[in-house]
């Protein structure tokens, strides 16, 4: 399932992952978010990432959940018995139980989503959403332009930061030079968007002539199948919640 | 309407007849006409180097010709200019352009899917694609994987990959915008080779705009020269117009090889050792050393030239030098006659303090130009250099006119063509007076005439004592104004 994995058509990931999602939204308590967590733990494995790579780019995830957990814990809405009170903070059991709740949902929609990224290729991808999801192929083939050049910005923010060293005004600190370099990465962005658009039309992108497509992108029966694994991780996940009368929902 | 030739493959593109009847263009906002009274023809398969001063029209003629000027929101049109007696607009994929800067016309991720991207914006089959998208990329001799990752590539490769990528959709009308002016000697030969094969197997009519002559002069049966106050100067065979016009040419700026740029004497006589470089390794990320031990001298009134391949790790050694970019290994040591009371490093020198000693021009001007008109951007220095008004004032005047810039004072510098920025850029260096002057490819893609202005410059801070070191692959630049080759 490794290999095929990756050749899956990149919108079924991405179908599958904002299924899941919406679901895990809907409601904010531990036992949603914890049924889906444990069905992410037998399907992620699936997805072929290598154990380091995942462990080092789910990073963030890992460290900003329990953050927001403890804020949740601190600060959140108290209810219950309080054990903790001094100035703003009341820890309560309330705010325990919604902090614990906000962990578990952080993971579950977070993980995926790093993974998701981590295994799509962005050409497949908007090759997909035009082709199977029919969006507007202009604004899909340039966005996937555009991406490319995010690249070049890293090298032109630090050549405009020399260059402000050796114009005499690099002095002072990183955060007051904040503003105008940021202009200053924004107009050189600005300017190789219009080059690169003028070299998409010079090769007939946005003409009248209906476009045809190099590569295929395929929907059958193994996107479906993704897709339907993400939605039924979901219900399942709000089922039991709900069985368990711990379903929270949000708007409620 | 495309002909069924075009789409079927099995014959090459059939060339195509310009018409150009009274035609000018406008580009909206503007007070003046980039193109005017422009009368021409142009036969199906002629081969024509299109020339002309900075100003004169040129690009704007050849993205009319491609159909990517716009409409009517992006400018005014006067006359006619008619590809087969259409509009150019109507006949996308008629005609391929290659644009100038390779960095900004690579537009997918992989060598295969950049080449068919044309293709498909034309609606060629997919099976006919993948049967053009191989022959392209042999024909412009880049043997390549399809999924070999378009990031990876040199300067020259980019520009060959573009190439192939106009190719494929088999244009009637090849357009080339100066294709090689951000390219090294290697890569202008890769790229002009590339083009004289593929013209040796096609009919299609080429236009190439060039202000290097010597480069395309042997592919072409025919040259155009654009008058900047419109209409046609000169138009004939190569050898008869260059003849006639080749000395009025080279004073616009054009590169003609019977007009070489005058040199300046050399006057000045090098001094004493001012900046030191020992034992020296540098890379623009730790961990990742692009070159090491590197030892030489900087002497006052002198030019030190620092030449070698592509990647060998000049603008980075550059920038070592210049006290932008901290030594991996080994020393940038300033004598004391440079430091003046500060630190022995350049590194750790203050913004402030660079000024007055090593001022950097960088490879792209567009990098360091941080105000909004060009008196503006000359008087940032001065002023954190704390000089009074008056003094500032005196400096921003005296570079203004010593640069021809003075007619420029209240323009944008984002607004400046090419050779403008260029001699901006190395005026507001020189608005501070270092003792030490880098610059990063100073020549590249410059008309002769800037190139002899800035040769000229050069020359004159020697001779005033100024130490001069130049990051060049311009073997012309090198014998100008080196005493020393550091060679990665």
């Amino acid at each position: 399932m490794n290999s095929t994995f990756e050749e899956v058509n990149p919108v079924a990931k991405l179908a599958a992952v904002l299924l899941m999602s919406l679901c895990l939204i809907l409601s904010l308590d531990w036992v949603s978010g914890s049924v889906a967590l444990a069905f992410e733990a037998v399907l992620l494995p699936l997805a072929g990432v290598p154990a380091k790579r995942f462990w080092l780019r789910t990073l963030p995830v890992w460290v900003a959940a329990p953050l927001t957990g403890l804020t949740i814990a601190l600060y959140g809405e108290a209810s219950g018995v309080i054990h903790v009170e001094f100035w703003a903070i009341r820890v309560s059991d309330g705010s325990l139980e919604l902090a614990i709740a906000t962990v578990l949902r952080v993971l579950a929609i977070g993980l995926p989503a790093v993974v998701l990224f981590l295994t799509v290729d962005p050409t497949a991808l908007a090759d997909g959403l035009a082709q199977v999801w029919r969006l507007p192929s202009r604004f899909v083939l340039g966005a996937l332009a555009a991406l490319r050049l995010v690249g070049l910005f890293i090298d032109d923010w630090r050549s405009l930061e020399q260059a402000r060293r050796a114009r005499g005004v690099g002095d002072g600190g990183r955060l007051a030079r904040l503003p105008g370099q940021a202009f200053a990465l924004l107009v050189l962005s600005i300017r190789r968007g219009s080059k690169l658009a003028t070299a998409m039309e010079a090769r007939g992108f946005g003409s009248d002539i209906e476009r045809s497509w190099a590569r295929t992108s395929q929907f059958g029966a193994r996107e479906w199948m993704l897709t339907a694994t993400g939605l039924i991780a979901g219900l399942c996940a709000l089922a039991v919640a709900i069985a368990t009368g711990e379903w929270n929902f949000i708007l409620g | 309407m495309r002909g069924e030739s075009d789409l079927n493959g099995s014959e090459a593109a059939r060339g195509v007849r310009i018409t150009s009847r009274g035609w000018g263009w406008r580009h909206a906002g503007r007070l003046a006409w980039a193109v005017t009274d422009l009368d021409l023809m142009i036969e199906p398969g002629e081969r024509v180097l299109l020339l002309g001063a900075s100003g004169a029209g040129k690009s704007t003629l050849l993205h009319a010709l491609a159909g990517v000027l716009g409409g009517s929101d992006e400018g005014d049109q006067r006359g006619e200019l008619l590809l087969d007696g259409r509009p150019p607009t109507s006949e996308r994929g008629r005609a391929g352009l290659l644009l100038q800067d390779p960095d900004s016309q690579v537009i997918l991720s992989r060598v295969g899917d950049d080449v068919a991207f044309g293709c498909e914006n034309l609606g060629v089959p997919r099976d006919e694609i993948w049967r053009r998208v191989p022959e392209a990329l042999a024909s412009v001799g880049l043997n390549l994987p399809l999924d070999h990752p378009t990031s990876a590539l040199s300067g020259g490769q980019k520009q060959r990959l573009a190439l192939a990528g106009v190719i494929a959709m088999q244009p009637g009308l090849l357009l080339l915008d100066e294709p090689t002016a951000n390219l090294d000697a290697d890569g202008v030969d890769e790229v002009r080779d590339a083009v004289a094969g593929l013209l040796d197997h096609s009919s299609a009519t080429f236009i190439v705009i060039e202000h290097r002559v010597e480069v395309w002069r042997s592919l072409v049966d025919r040259v155009i020269v654009l008058s900047t106050s419109g209409g046609v100067v000169a138009d004939g065979h190569p050898d008869v117009v260059l003849a006639e016009e080749g000395a009025a040419l080279a004073r616009s700026g054009v590169w003609v090889p019977e007009h070489p740029p005058a040199l300046p004497g050399r006057e000045w006589a090098p001094g004493d050792r001012i900046l030191e470089v020992a034992r020296l390794t540098v890379g623009r990320v730790k961990d990742n050393p692009v070159c090491s031990g590197l030892q030489f001298g900087v002497r006052a009134a002198s030019g030190t030239a620092i030449t070698g391949p592509n990647g060998a790790g000049k603008s980075t050694l550059g920038l070592t030098i210049a006290g932008l970019l901290p030594p991996l290994a080994g020393d940038v040591r300033a004598e004391s006659s440079l430091r003046s009371g500060a630190a022995e490093h350049p590194i750790r020198w203050k913004s402030r303090e660079l000024l007055t000693r090593i001022g950097t021009v960088f490879q792209h001007p567009e990098h360091q130009f941080l105000a909004a008109t060009v008196r503006a951007e000359l008087a940032i220095g001065p002023r954190a250099l704390k000089l009074p008004e008056s003094e500032v004032a005196e400096r921003v005047d005296e570079l203004l006119q010593r640069l021809g810039l003075d007619h420029l004072a209240a323009a944008n510098p984002f607004t400046l063509s090419g050779g403008e920025k260029r001699r901006l850029s190395v005026a507001t260096a020189l608005a501070t007076r270092p003792k030490v002057l880098v610059l990063d490819e100073p020549t590249f893609g410059q008309d002769s005439r800037t190139w002899q202005e800035l040769v000229a410059l050069l020359a004159e801070l020697m001779v005033q004592g100024t130490a001069v070191v130049a990051i060049t692959h311009d073997r012309q630049l090198v014998a100008a104004i080196a005493d020393r080759e550091v060679r990665l």
